[in-house]
């Protein structure tokens, strides 16, 4: 069952990625991509990383993708003007560098991690079981990774700064 | 258990938004696929960390901050070329064309 509901919601995810890439006005693209985000997001939660699931839908699909609606209504984008498609030369070497890209990478859907370093299977469900969900992600998250954790407050920071200096007219 | 479709279905996005940057001229969708490159790679951390530790949960969440850190700098970025050469059309955009 939930083998079938994984397949279903990635057919979802790649089938509207090809719309987000393929189709003319770019929101629709934008909207196309939000259903890709949705999709994964149920994967994650197939894949037991539902807080992962919840910022998904909070930061890429509420916060992130409607950045990109307001910028793109903001320089009246929305309309379908003329096709910014490349042509043929660019689709050939796209679709060349596709395949050659997506035959490694396919490669590793049968490569599993060695044994010795695999926890046994039902391992992070238990792990939420014990610490809840948040916590099964916060604990490590503020211990291990207390220092990255403040970095990123920097990166942000940062980012807030760079965004308001570039898109002012006059500082 | 659904390692090998995870990994399967994240190269699949990934070539995708690898080929959606490759066609396209207009910059912001070149942006949106970017983002959906950087998703793929969420769902390889996400279907990892099922068999080797929280951890890989964790790094989904560092690479949502750097995400939203991009996603507000480059199109404050997009925004100022707009604002310069009226168009974003990456086709026009050709100053440091020799």
């Amino acid at each position: 069952m939930t083998t079938i509901i994984f397949w279903a919601f990635a057919a979802i995810a790649v089938g509207s990625a090809l719309l987000c890439v393929t189709r003319r006005s770019p929101i629709a693209s934008a909207l196309w991509l939000v259903l890709t985000l949705f999709a994964l997001a149920a994967l994650f939660v197939i894949l037991d990383a539902q807080f992962i699931a919840v910022l998904q839908v909070l930061v890429y699909a509420g916060a992130i993708m409607v950045l990109f609606l307001f910028v793109i209504m903001l320089l009246n984008l929305g309309r379908a003007g003329p096709s910014d498609r490349k042509g043929a030369l660019a689709w050939a070497v796209a679709a060349a560098l596709g395949a050659g890209l997506l035959v490694p990478l396919a490669g590793l859907a049968r490569a599993a991690p060695p044994a010795a370093i695999q926890l046994p299977e039902g391992t992070m469900a238990a792990l939420q079981q014990q610490q809840g969900m948040v916590g099964a992600v916060a604990r490590p998250l503020f211990e291990t990774y207390l220092v990255p954790f403040e970095i990123t407050s920097l990166l942000l920071l940062a980012a807030i700064v760079g965004a308001v200096v570039l898109a002012k007219r006059k500082l | 258990m659904l390692l090998g479709p995870a990994l399967a279905v994240s190269a699949v996005l990934f070539t995708i938004g690898v080929a959606g940057v490759l066609i396209r001229r207009n910059a912001i969708v070149i942006f949106m696929c970017v983002e959906l490159m950087l998703n793929a790679v969420n769902l390889t951390f996400v279907a990892l960390a099922q068999r080797l530790g929280v951890s890989g949960q964790i790094f989904v969440f560092f690479v949502m901050a750097v995400a939203a850190a991009e996603a507000a700098v480059g199109l404050a970025i997009i925004l100022a070329i707009y604002r310069h050469r009226e168009t974003v059309d990456l086709g026009k955009i050709n100053l440091l064309k020799g």
